[in-house]
């Protein structure tokens, strides 16, 4: 087995310290970011994903996964910022105006990570008016909102809505998702996608991005 | 019967299935070990942390009908304006895990360990409807110290947020229950911090008061249905949180 095979192997473990070790030892043998990044992190990453959306594993092990990615992450960033490498896309993320409950949206988040796309998390109770502006000055093309109740699900058209105000429709689409929240309610408020779970959503957004 | 209520952490720690459950794993499979361990360091950090505390004021029938209305907000048609006017009792209840377990919540996640943050809000999310639970439960033996309690008669929790009662309805909730005194505060869009906190009516009523059918035009976009459980706990003569 490869270095890289063997990041994906241990981060499948979610044993973030082998991650480290093995990450530090790719970059002392002179593997490219790059590849580190898309062949050792990202695609072990993928591999985790997969396993999830087979239900195959559970959540925590995606989240363990998570962690040691990230410990890979910080070894890499200071190269990737030093050779200019982008990350997949940009998506701006909440949860409606009204609901505190982020844990899901805190998965995707964690989901999206995982796929190299940067993630700006504003949190939970988000405006409409500041996820649109966020996006805007961002430059995210994507805004993803989370809801869990029924009775804050009228916050989410209140940003599609804005957007349309604001002529930006088509040019920063949005992904809705969270348990009372369906494909039907998603187009009936005009949001571009909906994203069942958040595994589901990373799919979604890549598809939004464009690098499905 | 109103007041501050203490609580020992005991009454605010789930159970691990409870956890587990939450956290997609069922009681009958096997558990990993890695994260058997990240659950068994998110609890011991929980209780380190858990700083249970609890709120009731006593209200007629008459002053929930305005805080209940709110800001007009609620659904057209819900089970809890049924349900209050044939209250016994009511009481304006709050209760929070306190904000030492929020803040590791947080910190967790946001230093890049959304493991252990999402084995703790788990942990957290769980305890503090327990805590609704405890205080349910405290409520109803009060009462039933007090001789007001007849048999046959239950208490149950009923919060803002969940079965059309909009959570702007917390607003004048808290007009009147004043959690501040255990520290539990409201933003501008009424939600409230900690963020692992419940806030609700205490409803005291003969049994078959709670019971109603699941047929509100909510219902078919509610993925929870805990109203199932919560009926089903009054007919097994338990008590449940919502």
């Amino acid at each position: 087995m490869d270095i890289l095979q063997e990041i994906g192997a241990s981060l499948r473990k979610g044993d973030d310290n082998r991650v480290a070790e093995l990450t530090r030892q790719a970059i002392d043998a002179g593997m490219g970011v790059g590849a580190i990044l898309d062949d050792g992190l990202i695609g072990g990453m993928n591999v985790v994903g997969d396993l999830f959306r087979r239900h195959e594993i559970f959540l925590p092990e995606v989240l363990l996964a998570a962690r040691a990615m990230q410990k890979g992450i910080d070894l890499l960033k200071p190269l990737m910022i030093e050779e200019g490498i982008p990350a997949v896309g940009k998506v701006v993320i909440g949860t409606a105006q009204g609901d505190l409950h982020d844990i899901g949206k805190n998965l995707v988040g964690i989901m999206l990570k995982g796929a190299g796309i940067e993630v700006i998390d504003l949190g939970n109770d988000v405006s409409a008016e500041r996820f649109v502006d966020t996006a805007v000055e961002a430059g995210a093309p994507v805004i993803g909102i989370s809801a869990l109740l029924t009775t804050t699900m009228s916050s989410m058209k209140g940003v599609v809505d804005l957007l349309r105000e604001r002529g930006l429709n088509g040019k920063i689409r949005t992904i809705i998702g969270g348990a009372p929240v369906s494909k039907d309610f998603a187009d009936e408020i005009g949001a571009d996608a909906y994203g069942y779970d958040a595994a589901n959503a990373v799919d979604q957004v890549k598809a939004l991005l464009g690098v499905a | 019967m109103s007041g501050a209520v203490h609580f020992p952490s005991s009454a605010a720690i789930p159970s691990r299935r409870t956890v587990l459950s939450a956290q997609g794993i069922p009681g009958d499979a096997a558990v990993p070990l890695r994260v058997a361990e990240l659950v068994d360091e998110a609890f011991e950090i929980y209780a380190d942390l858990v700083d249970p505390a609890g709120i009731r004021a006593d209200v007629s029938i008459a002053d929930f009908a305005v805080i209940y209305r709110g800001e007009g907000r609620n659904a057209p048609r819900t089970p809890l304006e049924a349900i209050f006017p044939d209250a016994r009792r009511l009481t304006l209840f709050a209760v929070t895990v306190g904000e030492a377990v929020c803040g590791e919540i947080l910190r967790r996640f946001s230093d890049g360990d959304p493991a252990l943050g999402y084995a703790l809000d788990t942990i957290a999310s769980a305890g503090a409807e327990g805590l609704a639970g405890a205080m349910a439960r405290d409520h109803q033996e009060c009462l039933a110290r007090s001789g007001t309690m007849a048999s046959g008669m239950r208490v149950l929790p009923y919060s803002p947020g969940y079965c059309g009662w909009h959570v702007s309805g917390q607003g004048k909730l808290f007009e009147v229950l004043r959690p501040e005194e255990i520290g539990i505060s409201l933003n501008e869009s009424c939600l409230m911090q900690p963020l692992k906190s419940v806030s609700g009516v205490l409803v005291a009523a003969d049994r078959e008061v709670h019971q109603f059918d699941i047929d509100f035009d909510f219902c078919a976009d509610c993925a929870d249905q805990g109203c199932r459980e919560r009926i089903q706990s009054v007919l097994d003569d338990t008590i449940g949180g919502q």
